[in-house]
């Protein structure tokens, strides 16, 4: 069942890829037949993945059958000893469960969003691919497979985002993502370099259980000592930063809407981008013996949350609204995680990957009604046209802002009482930086509602005309997810992080005693409980106020602090900062090596140097030629001459 | 009387150069030339056997002037091979200038006499009697077409200095004779044993090898070589870019070590000199030539100069084993060298345009549109006269490198590996005018049937020798055994 699961997404994506190669020869009929194959194939292969992985979750999660799926020997090179194995405890189980009925949904969806486009089995190709690599990373059972699904997600986030690459923007975005997730890589894989220096293997099971004895083990990097624990889970937790876009290393999130919709749902939203949340949670055997560590992630989590979630604010393009948006709760799970309240962290993730997956499929079915338009200020006044989606997006919006009974009330909520729960300066920092965060999620995301379906219609006559409620091909899947977001909260708040969150996730994970914040995050006060509700009706108070009865405030607003605006709409300049110390100083480099380095050092010295040498010797030499034959005997008898000498000198 | 057998090629050859003459004079004209030539390669072909007939270890006669062994055996049979081969060659083109006469293959074939004999000499005087014998048939053939100018200011220049190199060469004989009392090779070596020798014996090596690096066109005795090159006709320039380079660089490894091998220490220097100066010279001097057979030259004053590491490791005293490595070294040079250059002579003669021969480099543009499979043989030739693995000449390079390091001529080797990258780009730049360049007008067709015998066969030993290169590699170690005993 497992291996299925894991590798049903494997058999379709190749099915489909090689769909993607087969000439149509122009006949439309059979390229249409093409076009099926390739989506029932992907289509049927993730339903099926779903199946099995649900089959597999009630195993793991309810029956505590955690043995591990050994597949074969990967390497075996002196100490270092891995295989293809697929662990089997709650957390991967949670994760595959997750991963594969979210993607499934957008299988289904996207063949509707994607009916138009010309390359359907490579589309539907490359989202399989992603499945397959994610789930891999899900359930390795050692850093290097963990490594392998990472980089496989990369590369499959790459290909997607670039998927038109007619378009210049999404090739600059692809590559951007691509880059800004190597300096992530570089970390991680100098942290599993480390790993394996400390532990002398990268098997999960072998590391977690030296992890006691090895706590106050030290590291000799650059001629200092350091705790060795702290230096492994910061290196990892840089890549984890990288590939969840938290702050430093985000840049690359909001370019990534380049990508179809259903890319960003599916990548961007659901699964790839929890993967460095996974990982911390994943490794926390690892981060429980570094304060350091731990405080890092918090405070790093805490910043990214209200970081984003400023910007959102003043995005107009829906999708970079909902990107942004994505990166703030990630920096909840991260200071989640910081708070040693891993399982807190995950229950949040799984909750939204159902709410955000919902919105950017909403959001993506606002734009197939637009004719492609993701200006929301060229939107306006379409709730009565499709109305579906609109409901869609009211769920998702409610959910993400954390209002009761919605999924994202419980899991924020928790995240929030835990980071109250740790009694720590940082936890104090991310708890209130959290409701703040809050407070501006439920702004942003009425901000966002009312752009789009209230108000009057901003967009021309002919795309208004147009507009056309989804095929039930995309509804369905939104349905799906809909209810995902209504109940994944309430249903999994025991098992997650209530009363049998013990025996749900086994010992998957690991808290240290002396870490208690969810413990005392139920026994928080009631304005803690009740604050981020407090705060999220307030912001969509807020919203109502400004974007429907006063809808001349934005703008009083914009312009009475211009410097304000300016710096979250040019979302912090980051973009420009980067530019200014990496990009252009890189390109000077680059242009300094290649002009006067290499095209007049190497090519002068070198290759035209020595060529030019050469052709003056040779010219020479054909001088020697003079044609007169006294001339060779004179050079013959002087030759003789020459050699006498000579022997008489050295030899005789 | 003398015992004739270890002789029987030579006086075999020396009878049938004989009777060829009378069947050519006793032949109507128009088709003597046809007939004899035919004859002649027979000849030859049945010399290769009698070599191989009589070769049974070392053998020697006329008072110990003549000498038969293994080294001898191997050096003929390239030679037989490289004279029936430019013979064969040379038909069409004589026939087409229209002076394809019955002396030319006697020419050519007392010219493999004399080169025999030098092969065979064991005595400095049967030295100088081959080299002459060869060199007045080469005197002549070199000025063969003697209506136009350029091919008897050929003949005569390549004389000229062909009499001045002979001069030195005789005395430098006088010299060693005057002082040691002998012009034998076993007694000159028995008298030399202790590694000693007297000024004037010294003095006389320095003339002997001045005399013999003209004949194998070494630097700075190398100058007619591009003049009498260009000026022949070109089945001539073929037949000596290929023989007389066999018989001359014999010969000299002969001399070298088997008269004067203990007095290594002393010659080793100059053949190094010469070595690296031909070397460098011919690699050099190539770039600039529009004219392939000015070119080739060139290239075989390089080759020549590789061919020499051999020799110079074989003066090194000591190490024995590198001196054997040095001359089996050699040996395979020259072999592959045959064959790669008789394949690219072949293809130089096929460069014909309206009935008339064409020798720039430039004619060949586009070759490979016009005349793919001929292109693809060419360059297959350059590749490996370059010395690219895996084609014969990477082998022969290989093996002379090897060899000169074994006996740490690090310098030598180095230099050598040098040159040859310098060398490569003359080659190469056949191959890239060949394939990249304009097509000009495809040459006369077709090729006739001999040719493309010659070039099929030099093309698979130039492309398959890594695939067995057993008897080349075989014959080259038992010459070498017999020339080195112990």
């Amino acid at each position: 069942m497992y291996l299925a699961a894991v590798f049903l997404p494997l058999l379709g994506g190749i099915v489909a890829g090689l769909l993607s190669f087969v000439p149509d020869g122009g006949d439309k009929d059979r390229k249409h037949r093409i076009d099926r194959a390739g989506q029932l194939v992907t289509v049927a292969g993730m339903l099926l993945a779903a199946v099995a992985a649900l089959i597999t979750f009630i195993g793991v999660a309810g029956g505590g059958n955690t043995d591990n799926v050994e597949i074969f020997t990967w390497i075996a090179s002196g100490s270092l000893e891995l295989s293809w194995e697929l662990r089997a405890d709650t957390l991967a189980a949670v994760m595959v469960l997750m991963v594969t009925v979210v993607s499934s949904m957008i299988h289904i969806y996207s063949i509707g969003y994607m009916s138009h486009d010309g390359s359907i089995p490579r589309f539907q190709s490359y989202l399989s691919l992603f499945s397959f690599f994610m789930l891999m990373l899900v359930t390795s059972n050692n850093l290097v497979q963990l490594f392998f699904g990472w980089e496989g997600v990369g590369l499959m986030s790459y290909l997607l985002i670039g998927f038109w690459y007619d378009r210049p923007s999404a090739n600059a975005a692809a590559i951007k993502a691509f880059v800004v997730n190597r300096v992530g890589d570089f970390g991680f894989a100098l942290g599993i370099f480390a790993t394996f220096m400390l532990f002398d293997t990268i098997n999960f099971d072998t590391i977690f259980g030296l992890a006691e004895q090895k706590k106050d083990a030290t590291l000799n990097v650059f001629s200092g000592e350091f705790h060795a624990l702290t230096v492994i889970c910061l290196l990892l937790f840089v890549g984890a930063m990288g590939k969840s876009a938290q702050i430093g290393l985000h840049t690359w999130l909001p370019d990534a809407m380049e990508g179809p919709t259903p890319v960003s749902a599916l990548i961007h939203a659901a699964t790839m981008v929890t993967a460095g949340v996974f990982m911390v949670a994943r490794l926390s055997p690892l981060f429980e013996y570094s304060d350091v560590a731990l405080t890092v992630v918090t405070v790093v989590g805490g910043t990214t949350a209200i970081f984003a979630a400023t910007i959102g604010c003043v995005q107009n393009d829906i999708k970079r609204v909902i990107a942004y948006s994505t990166c703030s709760q990630l920096g909840y799970m991260f200071f989640a995680l910081g708070v040693s309240a891993y399982s807190a962290g995950i229950f949040h993730l799984i909750t939204h990957a159902f709410f955000k997956a919902l919105l950017f499929l909403g959001s993506g079915s606002v734009i197939h009604a637009m004719s492609d338009e993701q200006d929301m200020r060229k939107m306006g006044g379409l709730y009565k046209l499709i109305p579906v989606t609109y409901v869609m997006m009211w769920v998702g919006s409610l959910a993400l802002a954390g209002i009761w009974p919605f999924a994202g009330f419980f899991s924020k909520d928790i995240v929030l009482e835990a980071a109250w729960g740790a009694h720590t300066v940082v936890g104090q920092y991310a708890f209130w930086v959290g409701i703040l965060a809050a407070f501006l999620t439920a702004f942003y995301s009425w901000r966002l509602l009312l752009m789009t379906f209230h108000g009057e219609p901003r967009a021309d006559e002919v795309t208004m005309a147009h507009v056309h409620e989804s095929p039930k091909v995309m509804l369905i899947p939104l349905a799906v997810l809909a209810i995902g977001a209504v109940f994944a909260g309430w249903l999994g708040f025991d098992w997650f992080v209530g009363e049998k969150t013990v025996e749900f996730w086994g010992n998957s994970i690991f808290v240290l005693e002396s870490h208690r914040a969810l413990e005392n995050a139920h026994h928080s006060p009631l304005w803690v409980k009740f604050l981020p509700l407090v705060v999220g009706i307030l912001g969509i108070a807020l919203a109502y106020l400004m974007y429907m009865f006063a809808p001349g405030l934005p703008h009083a607003l914009a312009s009475g602090f211009q410097r304000t605006h300016r710096f979250l709409l040019n979302k912090w300049y980051f973009d420009e900062l980067y530019d200014r110390i990496f990009v252009k100083p890189c390109f000077k480099l680059g242009r300094g090596f290649w002009k006067a380095g290499d095209g007049q050092l190497i090519d002068g010295v070198g290759p035209d140097g020595v060529a030019a040498t050469v052709l003056s010797l040779a010219r020479r030499a054909g001088a020697l030629q003079s044609g007169f034959l006294y001339h060779y005997a004179f050079a013959m008898l002087l030759g003789v001459a020459a050699l006498v000498s000579w022997f008489l000198v050295t030899g005789g | 009387m003398p015992d004739l057998v270890p002789a029987l090629p030579e006086i075999f050859l020396a009878v049938m150069s004989m009777a060829l003459l009378m069947a050519g004079v006793f032949q109507k004209e128009e088709n003597a030339g046809r007939s004899v030539s035919y004859l002649a390669i027979a000849t030859l072909v049945v010399t290769i056997a009698i070599v191989g007939v009589v070769a049974d270890g070392r053998a020697s006669t006329f008072g110990g002037a003549f000498v038969t062994d293994g080294f001898a055996v191997y050096v003929k049979v390239l030679i037989l091979i490289a004279t029936a081969a430019a013979v064969l060659m040379s038909r069409e083109y004589l026939e087409r200038h229209g002076i394809f006469r019955f002396e030319f293959p006697v020419l050519m074939v007392l010219a493999a006499l004399g080169m025999l004999m030098m092969v065979s000499a064991n005595d400095l005087i049967s030295l100088y009697l081959g080299i002459e014998l060869q060199s007045l048939s080469l005197y002549v053939i070199a000025s063969f077409q003697r209506d136009t100018t350029r091919s008897a200011e050929a003949g005569l220049k390549y004389f000229v200095l062909g009499a001045l190199s002979s001069g030195l060469l005789l005395y430098g004989i006088s010299l060693v004779y005057g002082f040691s009392g002998s012009t034998n090779f076993d007694a000159l070596a028995q008298l030399f044993q202790a590694g000693q020798s007297p000024l004037g014996v010294t003095v006389g090596i320095v003339f002997i090898i001045a005399g013999l690096a003209f004949k194998v066109s070494a630097v700075p005795f190398h100058m007619w070589t591009p003049d009498v090159y260009e000026g022949a006709p070109t089945p001539v320039t073929a037949f000596f870019a290929v023989a007389p380079k066999i018989a001359a660089m014999a010969l000299f490894v002969r001399v070298m070590v088997g008269a004067f091998g203990d007095l290594g220490d002393q010659w080793q220097q100059v053949i190094i000199f010469i070595s690296i100066a031909s070397m460098v010279l011919g690699a050099f001097a190539a770039i600039n030539q529009t004219n392939i057979k000015r070119l080739m030259a060139y290239s075989s004053i390089g080759h020549m100069g590789y061919a020499l590491i051999g020799l110079a490791v074989a003066g090194g005293a000591g190490n024995a084993e590198a001196r054997a490595d040095g001359v089996s070294g050699i040996l395979i040079y020259l072999a592959i060298y045959m064959f790669m250059n008789i394949g690219a002579f072949a293809c130089i003669l096929q460069m014909r345009r309206n009935g008339r021969m064409v020798e720039g480099i430039g004619d060949l543009a586009g070759l490979s549109k016009s005349n793919p499979a001929m292109a693809v043989v060419l360059a297959t030739f350059m590749f490996s006269m370059a010395g690219i693995p895996p084609l014969a000449g990477f082998f022969g390079k290989l093996y002379i490198f090897l060899a000169a390091i074994e006996a740490e001529l690090f310098a030598l080797a180095i230099i050598g590996v040098l040159a040859s990258v310098v060398g490569a780009f003359y080659y190469l730049r056949i191959v890239k005018v060949m394939y990249f360049d304009a097509p000009e007008e495809g040459f006369d067709g077709p090729v006739s049937m001999e040719m493309k015998a010659v070039l099929v066969v030099t093309g698979v030993v130039t492309l398959f020798f890594f695939v067995w290169p057993l008897p080349i590699l075989a014959g080259a170690g038992l010459a070498t055994a017999a020339l080195l005993p112990g």
